[in-house]
């Protein structure tokens, strides 16, 4: 699997550099604190949580209902609603949306799924300029790399490698590594770009189907600029995002901006129910809602996978993640890294090409021990490395049963046929700890940094017999 | 994944041991210790030889069937309606989370779920269930107790790990730094991705050297195994414990 080869080596690479090894570690020391520190009550946390998963998997258990919902009170209100079933659709909707104004320019607040549709570089194809105006997106984009994070992007860098970056790619302006002076200056450039781009996009936390409400949560009041000061505004988001009632919403935006950033609430919170209204003076003309599929209907179809799909995107699983504090979010190679990557993106492109992702993972429950839906990510782990390995053709997973190797599975059915037969097992025991001195001492990648466990002189049934415990 | 409040049943007369297999090869005086310290409490305790171990290695590989067939095995040992007690946190988990998974749809389903019902990690059973409180014979020393992943969150027994320790008047309790982190064993993922397990253990080894403990106390073997394995390595002089072992050598007359 090539795949593999490639998460092995991204890894290798990010372990290998202490500046990356440190700004994780430290930016997710920081975030795991403020989050703590904004949930002091264990069991009312337990509570909002418990409150949390039960409104999304409400809604995903009517699914279908909801969006058709959404979708006519969107159209009530004015907001035109577009459906995508793959990126590619998803992407010539927003180019049709471009091409109709003639537009060239784009401005857009962060958005995952635009990063999912890789939608900057195929309208660049296209002779169409895509502007990031989140400052971690601004960031990133100045180097053409891809977010590191889904709430904080541009997290592997810390503020001397951002000051620097801005220092070569903007020489006019005085070198700074202030962060306030670095953010005013950002802001500076990109209050100019705000007034020449004639459409704006951005993402949706929330969309709310018994009002047609679009819900944005964002700090940096870019997100709202985009969505009130361009003539158009798109809005891009996956169809797991609607929610049945507008009383879902508190309870939501609690769990979310506490878990992300450890913050009570963001600077911005949007509700954004309709264009621009006559006599109303701002606000864009036109509003569009694309929906995206591209493989979540098929996680939607079973059980246990379903929950994936409550995910509220609060980054909370990657920052308590002891896997990704220390390789950080590129290593992983697909646009959501991390715990919920790792779930989510071996169903969407198949266990055939991330089948290795679920692997990467010891198992510890940290990420759902502070997932605000309450997603059993080990569970989802240990069902995708199931399905991975399964051999009848009833899986509904996609690529199920592509990793299955002959030697693996062979080592697997030797390991359940000793342990099946007690006497076999004894004897076995009884050679090893025997000749516990020819025990090698090398034991492949274990002894890379451990010394060999030392195998015991006589086993627990043998000593528990000498000792005189009975056996029934 | 969080472990509700559980309802202790009162002190048995009898129960069974499940070692696990870990302990059977590697450790075998921590399953000696953990079953000295339940019949020092006058429960009489059954260590079937027919057992072999959890299943959790395939469970964990995504081999269901295979993990199936050692349950089932296990299941055997166990035929009376005795409380099992299991001396490491991921086992216990397995056998009382896991087992009722893995039987979904199985026609032992339901019998699943009451073995599932009968199995206790030792730390929960010593402290809920026989409430043992002695007396510490043993010199000062400070230790520093890493508490497996499983323990914490899905067994939810960290704390009884600590008050265990905390009963003792000599013991010093040494916190160190990110102490919920995982050791980075996970099992075979040590294996698959042996680098980023390196990484893992190698800070919490760091992490746990930087208090200058004299012993290293986990409820679980796994751990122990990777962590001391690890100081071997960098030629520490730290050395790790099984719990059942340090209390009963805390507490026993004859051995301190
Ligand atoms: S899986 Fe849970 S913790 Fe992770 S990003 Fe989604 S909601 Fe947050």
């Amino acid at each position: 699997m090539q795949q593999t080869v490639d998460f092995q080596n991204r890894s290798h690479n990010a372990l290998g550099d202490p500046q990356i090894r440190k700004n994780f570690r430290s930016a997710m020391d920081g975030l795991i604190q403020k989050r703590r520190q904004a949930f002091p009550e264990r069991e009312a946390l337990e509570q909002l949580r418990w409150k949390g998963e039960k409104i999304k998997a409400n809604a995903l258990s009517k699914l279908p209902a909801l969006l058709a919902q959404l979708e006519e009170n969107c159209v009530k209100n004015g907001i035109q609603v577009h459906w995508a079933e793959t990126v590619e659709e998803a992407n010539h909707i927003v180019l049709d949306i471009m091409n109709r104004h003639d537009a060239k320019q784009l401005i857009k607040g962060k958005s995952m799924v635009s990063e999912e549709m890789d939608l900057n570089h195929f309208l660049e194809q296209h002779g169409i300029e895509c502007l990031e105006s989140d400052l971690g997106e601004f960031i990133i984009q100045l180097i053409n790399e891809k977010p590191s994070h889904i709430i904080a992007p541009a997290i592997h860098m810390n503020r001397l490698q951002v000051a620097k970056l801005f220092n070569e790619k903007f020489p006019e302006i005085p070198y700074t590594d202030d962060v306030d002076t670095m953010t005013r200056n950002a802001r500076d450039i990109l209050r100019r770009k705000f007034y020449e781009a004639p459409v704006g996009l951005s993402g949706v936390n929330f969309a709310v189907a018994e009002t047609g409400t679009l819900c944005l949560v964002e700090n940096e009041g870019n997100g709202r600029m985009c969505a009130t000061v361009p003539q158009v505004h798109i809005a891009v988001t996956g169809i797991e995002k609607v929610v049945e009632k507008l009383s879902d919403i508190p309870t939501l935006l609690r769990l979310l901006t506490r878990s992300a950033t450890g913050q009570p609430i963001t600077t911005y919170f949007n509700m954004i129910n309709a264009p621009r209204q006559s006599g109303e003076k701002d606000g864009p003309k036109e509003v569009h809602l694309v929906l995206l599929d591209n493989g979540r209907s098929r996680i939607f179809q079973d059980a246990e996978l379903i929950s994936t799909l409550r995910c509220i995107r609060c980054g909370a699983c990657m920052n308590n993640c002891p896997v990704y504090a220390r390789i950080g979010g590129h290593a992983y190679g697909t646009t959501i890294p991390g715990p919920i990557g790792s779930i989510l993106e071996p169903q969407k492109s198949g266990l055939d090409e991330l089948g290795d992702l679920p692997t990467a993972s010891t198992l510890c429950g940290a990420c759902a021990e502070v997932c605000p839906v309450r997603i059993p990510i080990p569970k989802l782990l240990n069902r995708l490395r199931f399905e991975k390995n399964r051999t009848d053709e009833t899986g509904s997973v996609k690529g199920a049963g592509s990793g299955r190797e002959w030697k693996e599975a062979t080592l697997w059915k030797l390991w359940q046929i000793l342990h099946a037969t007690p006497p076999l097992y004894r004897i076995g025991v009884k050679i090893i700890t025997r000749l516990r001195g020819l025990m090698p001492t090398q034991l492949g990648p274990w002894t890379s940094v451990r010394k060999a466990p030392r195998i015991a002189k006589k086993s627990l049934h043998e000593l528990a017999q000498e000792e005189g415990f009975d056996h029934e | 994944m969080i472990n509700n409040k559980r309802v202790y049943p009162d002190k048995p007369t009898k129960v069974y041991f499940f070692g696990t297999c870990l302990v059977d090869l590697l450790y075998p005086e921590a399953g000696v210790d953990g079953m000295r310290l339940i019949a020092r409490e006058g429960v009489k305790v059954i260590y079937p030889q027919n057992q072999t171990c959890c299943g959790q290695p395939a469970w964990n590989s995504g081999y269901r069937e295979q993990a199936r067939a050692v349950a089932r095995q296990q299941m055997s040992c166990f035929p009376n309606n005795h409380p099992i007690i299991v001396p490491s946190g991921s086992c216990a988990g397995m056998m009382r989370y896991h087992y009722p998974e893995l039987f979904k749809g199985e026609r032992e389903e339901t019998t699943v779920q009451a073995f599932a019902q009968r199995i206790f990690e030792l730390t929960e059973f010593l402290v809920h269930v026989l409430k043992i409180n002695r007396q510490d014979l043993g010199k000062p020393i400070k230790v520093a107790l890493h508490t497996s992943c499983s323990a914490r969150r899905e067994m939810g027994v960290a704390e009884e790990h600590e008050r265990l320790l905390a009963q003792l008047e000599n013991v010093e309790i040494a916190q160190h730094m990110r102490k919920e982190e995982c050791c980075g064993f996970g099992g075979t993922f040590a294996i698959k991705h042996p680098e980023i397990s390196a990484a893992m253990v190698e800070e919490k080894s760091d992490a746990l050297l930087q208090e200058n403990p004299e012993r290293v106390i986990s409820g679980d073997c796994g751990c122990l195994m990777n962590i001391t394995g690890h100081l071997k390595q960098r030629e520490s002089r730290l050395r790790g414990q099984h719990i059942a072992s340090f209390l009963w050598e805390r507490t026993n007359a004859t051995d301190s």
